[in-house]
């Protein structure tokens, strides 16, 4: 268990409603939902949620801290937002799960190798290195993420794919030597640990 | 002068040699012949799309949104952004609202955009190609340079999410949109009314993550499309545009169908409607291929 969950699990007691609230970006709209039930029919991968948004609500009231936390099921968001366009309190749905998502991640409780949770962290390293997504160390890094075995299986597989994008003018292979790059590169970066350091302290992840 | 000018954002998959490279060069020749200038914003970074969420947090993501704000600010005074990326639209959208109606995060924002040496002043106005097109040019203009209608052409106007919730167009519907088929309408070509998965979610990045369960929707997208026998499909975002396309392989290879609906841009629509090329309509950026619109791009 990492020290960042112990000290929120100490800090908040049995509040979780107050802990999201403080801690989950939009969190404070949770206390807003009426259980209608109108979302928990939006999500595009809906059978594979374990928890519906709407669930998820619930448990964050009923204090089930650790099974929320640890749930698989926001990970399943797609950011489609027929959720958000559809509930009659307009909580901000898609938000709070990313939001559920990112707490989890931060605090170290998420679904280890859960994909999405996985492709998601490339795919902020790969744009914060260099201002701008590098599409094909993007991908080979994603496929790559369990080992070079299963790698080589996926790759293989998308092989035919990927070379007709580049055919086709879409990917570019020397992007592995670099590729698109903002040029205030330092700015950028400077810009980028300013606001995390102000959000850290802010979520109670800086000591 | 052109007639109408704009701080482009192109986001990072229209960049030269990305995935919807073939997307900026259609805008390009639609641009030109509709006398759209687009002036990229200097500098510009990624916008952190939907899936930054997870690792990048909140106040980093609205940060880096807000740079390519004060950089337009700075550099392109009075002119609205524009978008063509669904995701970078949407994202950069939901920044502004947030920072415009939450101080505490505007003047958060602005102490790490500082650290640059920059600022956003909260003027900017985000806009998403598609909302030019309508909005300040009309349809009559979009029909005005047609020279080579898409006559007789079957086409599904496959909307999807981003650009369609939660903001989506004004005056549209989220249930059923119509303005990709009155584009198609204009152009001469067959809009497919009751196409089912018109805003159906792709899967967008769990495309990545999670290939089967994104290729379902992805399946049931193409195959409604060929029950109203379309020809093609046409969408205005990238994401969409690239899933819907790339996976009709993987899909067959693993179920033994035979998936082949080309995916176009409403850009490249345009831009054959108009009489260019299909170079310049970025036709050869199609892994799938649309012959029909080759055919009428060569007439
Ligand atoms: S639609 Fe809104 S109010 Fe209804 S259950 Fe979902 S979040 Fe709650
Ligand atoms: S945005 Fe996420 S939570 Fe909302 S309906 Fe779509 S998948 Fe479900
Ligand atoms: S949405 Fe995609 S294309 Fe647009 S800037 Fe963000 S990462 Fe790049
Ligand atoms: S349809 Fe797919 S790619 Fe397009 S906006 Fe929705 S999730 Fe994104």
């Amino acid at each position: 268990m990492s020290d960042l969950n112990t000290q929120a699990v100490a800090r908040y007691k049995n509040n979780f409603l107050r802990e999201v609230e403080e801690r989950v970006e939009e969190g404070d709209m949770v206390k807003m939902c009426m259980q209608c039930g109108v979302c928990a029919g939006s999500c595009p991968l809906g059978p594979h949620w374990q928890h519906s948004p709407q669930k998820i609500f619930m448990m964050i009231r009923a204090g089930k801290r650790e099974e929320v936390l640890t749930s698989d099921s926001m990970w399943m968001c797609t950011s489609c937002y027929n959720c958000i366009v559809r509930c009659p309190r307009q909580l901000p749905i898609t938000h709070i799960m990313h939001g559920l998502a990112n707490y989890a991640h931060r605090l170290g409780i998420a679904p280890k190798g859960q994909p999405t949770r996985e492709f998601a962290k490339t795919f902020w390293n790969n744009l914060i290195k260099k201002g701008r997504v590098n599409e094909l160390t993007l991908t080979l890094a994603h496929y790559f993420a369990n080992g070079i075995g299963p790698g080589i299986q996926i790759a293989l597989n998308m092989q035919k794919i990927g070379l007709g994008m580049v055919l086709a003018g879409r990917l570019n292979p020397m992007e592995i030597f670099g590729g698109h790059s903002v040029k205030d590169l330092n700015g950028f970066h400077a810009v980028l640990a300013k606001a995390k350091e102000i959000e850290d302290r802010k979520k109670g992840f800086s000591a | 002068m052109a007639k109408k000018e704009y701080a482009f954002y192109p986001g990072c998959s229209s960049q030269a040699k990305s995935s919807a490279a073939n997307y900026l060069t259609s805008v390009n020749t639609m641009c030109d012949k509709l006398d759209i200038k687009l002036t990229e914003i200097p500098d510009w970074n990624c916008c952190g799309a939907s899936i930054g969420y997870a690792e990048g947090g909140e106040l980093p993501r609205l940060a880096i949104n807000a740079r390519n704000f004060a950089l337009a600010e700075q550099h392109l005074p009075g002119k609205d952004i524009v978008a063509t990326c669904a995701a970078c639209w949407l994202g950069a959208r939901e920044t502004k609202e947030r920072l415009d109606h939450t101080s505490q995060l505007m003047k958060e924002t602005n102490e790490a955009l500082a650290a640059a040496g920059l600022k956003y002043e909260g003027k900017v106005n985000i806009r998403h190609m598609v909302e030019v097109l309508i909005e300040d040019l009309g349809y009559d203009a979009i029909k005005a340079p047609v020279v080579k209608p898409l006559e007789g052409l079957k086409i599904a106007g496959y909307v999807g999410c981003q650009t369609n919730r939660p903001f989506g167009i004004d005056g549209e519907s989220f249930e059923n949109p119509k303005y990709l088929d009155k584009f198609i309408e204009v152009l001469g070509g067959e809009p497919i009314e009751k196409y089912e998965q018109k805003v159906a979610c792709c899967g967008g990045a769990l495309a990545f993550s999670e290939p089967e369960k994104s290729q379902k929707q992805i399946r049931d997208i193409v195959e409604s499309a060929l029950d109203h026998q379309a020809e093609l499909i046409v969408t205005p975002c990238p994401l969409c545009q690239a899933n819907v396309e790339v996976y009709q392989s993987e899909i067959n290879r693993k179920n033994g169908t035979k998936f082949a609906v080309p995916v176009v841009y409403y850009s490249q629509l345009m831009a054959v409607a108009y009489g260019s090329s299909a170079k310049d309509a970025g036709l050869n950026g199609q892994l799938i291929r649309t012959e029909a619109l080759e055919k009428i791009a060569n007439r």
